[in-house]
């Protein structure tokens, strides 16, 4: 697997290593399956996948919450067996927030600084610093009861931060906003995470939160990771169904190799024929050929040779505004859907249910995927 | 409720019966004994009511102001051991499997399903003299004994020339031991609702700011069942401060409480009217004691809204 050049500084020193972590719970349940993973200096890393993935579980190794079944977590090349939570230089911030009902957002962020015995005066500022870091200055005697979702968020962003950890996590923190305020809240973490310099690590089921903040992602499932890679390698380049599948969507066809020569290979797919495609490595026997929807063209005319086309008839229109998304049913009966840009302005589709189409695209765009 | 009003023929027949009942069975004797607190003793089943407040401050005399600050005491220390013990309990319940939670709540329960008066006298068979605690340390006596002669001390009754049983029963003492046991569920089950409700994930915000477990406890798991603590405190104090049963079988001449009093004037006394003054003294102390608290709950119910 090839490393994507990050911006938050992939490649530079583990800060966290993983290494053959397994969690098995009441000796039946196994939630995290042999995860091996390296997370570095300064990165904002995401853990993607969907529910019950054992993505939290992980997070909650790292923060000490959990005690792996198998294997251990390094920080800074030291093991953190047998280190409590309140003893590692990792903080969190909780998917409910647990924000301190009982104190003022003044003593909620302070609290962890008077545990570890810090003056008051400098308490003082670096409460009132990172009050400021999450916009939230001059909310110090307020009472968490007065405070938006939003606020209380920042309120256990501030607390977290405040102790200078060596590494911040974030268990879906944006899970309980609205989806305008998510979307802010997505491109002030990443200003955030530049601002204070810690290394982020996140935990998501939104492939689009994940592609947009973090420099690198390790999607999971059923307790293993999938692939790891930076947002434009994991979309373009999927490295099996489930990851394709899981980022985006897909359309997948299946198909078996017939024939390697130099470095293309034919694949005979149904309902398409004996397709050349750029060659990959292993590719033999049953594989999955998949490509994204933005990457097909549909034309009225046969778009000639050197793309790969079928010809279909248009069975769905889902309008979005700035995109249309086509549904087109080839003579298997099989749907492919394809996601066109609307540039023109215009109120009538120039595509309507029932026209018949040429659906293609560039053999360079499609994926051969055998895991 | 708003569909109730729409429809009040249903709404009477669902309440009409239970209204009834509390009016006939609870309010109107309530007012007959607050009448009877205003009356005269005239013969052995004749009472006046003369409107006067004689009994009222004959209830005032030292001796009776005794016995109400004897019952508030014990009632005191019988809600703070009850909080004591129960907290401890009502958290590990909380927090123990989810599996094991029915049998653990229904350990708790289970001794209100066997009388009073029996549990009472079961406590008798344990603390009397000749009952189970003394019986338990006469054999580590013995043991003890048996051990020092074992290693050549025999001659020196280092443990007394005989075994002296503890005088367990009878005193202040057993009323508060008691009291105690008897009212442990009362503690446990609001306080086990109040930390059962509470999201685990602010304990484990304070841990992950480098609290330990103890500071944790007192800085943010106290604070937050702040309202199961007061409620259980209310069912505590209130049915303890007027128990009879439980100072009469297990207490001394010296440990009775205002219940035993009253309970006295309604029967062997035959003083009525003075047994409802102190009834109803009783009553308005333990409103004062709500009333109390409404006023604690109103300054804080900014902490407990969240």
């Amino acid at each position: 697997m090839t490393e994507s050049a990050g911006i938050g500084g992939a490649g530079g020193k583990p800060i966290i290593s993983i290494r053959e972590v397994s969690k098995i719970f009441g000796g039946a349940v196994t939630a995290v399956d042999d995860v091996s993973l390296d997370i570095h200096e300064g990165e904002f890393f995401a853990l993607l996948g969907p529910s019950g993935c054992g993505k939290t579980t992980l997070l909650r190794m790292l923060a000490g919450f959990e005690i792996p079944s198998l294997g251990q977590v390094l920080l800074d090349g030291q093991s953190l067996d047998g280190v409590p939570p309140n003893k590692r230089p990792i903080n969190m911030v909780f998917q409910s927030y647990a924000v301190f009902p009982h104190m003022s957002v003044f003593d909620n962020v302070a609290y962890g600084l008077k545990i570890t015995g810090v003056d008051k005066a400098e308490t003082m500022a670096r409460v009132d610093e990172a009050l400021e870091l999450v916009k939230l200055g001059g909310f110090g005697g307020r009472r968490p009861d007065q405070l938006s979702g939003g606020q209380r968020q920042r309120v256990a962003l501030a607390r977290a931060l405040v102790k200078r950890p060596r590494v911040l996590l974030l268990d879906e923190p944006l899970s309980a906003l609205d989806a305008k305020l998510r979307e802010a809240m997505q491109l002030e973490l990443v200003r955030l995470r530049e601002t204070v310099g810690i290394t982020f690590v996140i935990v998501t089921h939104d492939q689009a939160e994940a592609l947009s903040m973090a420099n690198r992602i390790a999607v999971m499932e059923s307790g293993k990771v999938r692939q790891v890679a930076g947002p434009a390698e994991l979309y373009e380049y999927p490295n099996c169904r489930f990851v394709a599948d899981f980022i985006g969507k897909m359309n997948l066809f299946e198909g078996r190799v017939t024939g390697l020569a130099g470095n293309q290979i034919t694949v005979q797919v149904e309902g398409l024929g004996e397709v050349t495609l750029p060659a990959v490595e292993q590719a033999e026997g049953e594989v999955g050929i998949a490509v994204r929807p933005e990457k097909l063209r549909l034309d009225r005319e046969d778009p000639g040779a050197g793309r790969i086309a079928f010809r279909g008839r248009v069975s769905e229109v889902a309008y979005y505004g700035d995109t249309s998304n086509i549904f087109i049913t080839d003579a298997a009966g099989r749907a492919v859907s394809a996601n066109i840009q609307n540039e023109a302005r215009r109120t009538d589709s120039h595509v309507a249910v029932g026209d018949d189409l040429w659906c293609s695209w560039d053999p360079q765009d499609t994926l051969v995927l055998t895991g | 409720m708003e569909s109730w009003r729409r429809n009040p023929l249903v709404f009477w027949v669902i309440n009409l019966p239970p209204s009834l009942w509390l009016l006939f069975f609870f309010l109107i004797p309530l007012g007959l004994i607050w009448i009877f607190s205003f009356g005269e003793k005239r013969g052995v089943v004749d009472i006046e009511i003369t409107w006067t407040l004689a009994n009222y401050l004959r209830a005032m005399d030292p001796l009776y102001l005794q016995i109400f600050a004897k019952s508030l005491w014990f009632t005191a220390i019988t809600t703070l051991l009850c909080l004591a013990v129960g907290f401890p309990i009502a958290f590990g319940i909380s927090f123990a499997p989810a599996k094991w939670k029915p049998w653990l709540l229904l350990a708790i329960i289970l001794p209100f399903w066997t009388n009073l008066l029996i549990r009472t006298y079961a406590l008798i068979a344990v603390l009397r003299t000749r009952g189970y605690v003394n019986f338990t340390l006469e054999w580590f006596w013995d043991q003890g004994n048996w051990l020092l002669a074992l290693l050549g001390l025999g001659q020196y009754q280092l443990l007394g020339a005989q075994f002296e049983a503890l005088p367990l029963l009878y005193n202040n003492f057993a009323v508060v031991f008691g009291l105690v046991y008897v009212h442990l569920p009362f503690t446990v089950l609001p306080l086990y609702a109040a930390l059962e409700r509470m999201d685990s994930s602010y304990i484990e915000a304070s841990l992950d700011l480098g609290a330990g477990q103890f500071r944790t406890f007192f800085t943010v798991v106290v604070p937050l069942a702040k309202a199961g603590i007061i409620s259980a405190v209310i069912i505590t104090f209130i049915p303890a401060l007027g128990s009879f049963l439980t100072p009469d079988l297990l207490g001394g001449t010296d440990s009775q409480m205002i219940a035993n009093v009253i309970e006295r004037q309604f029967k062997s006394a035959n003083d009525w009217p003075f047994g409802a003054a102190l009834s109803f003294i009783l009553m308005y102390a333990t409103f004062f004691a709500l009333a109390l608290r409404a006023l604690l709950a109103r300054g804080s119910s900014s902490m407990e809204a969240a």
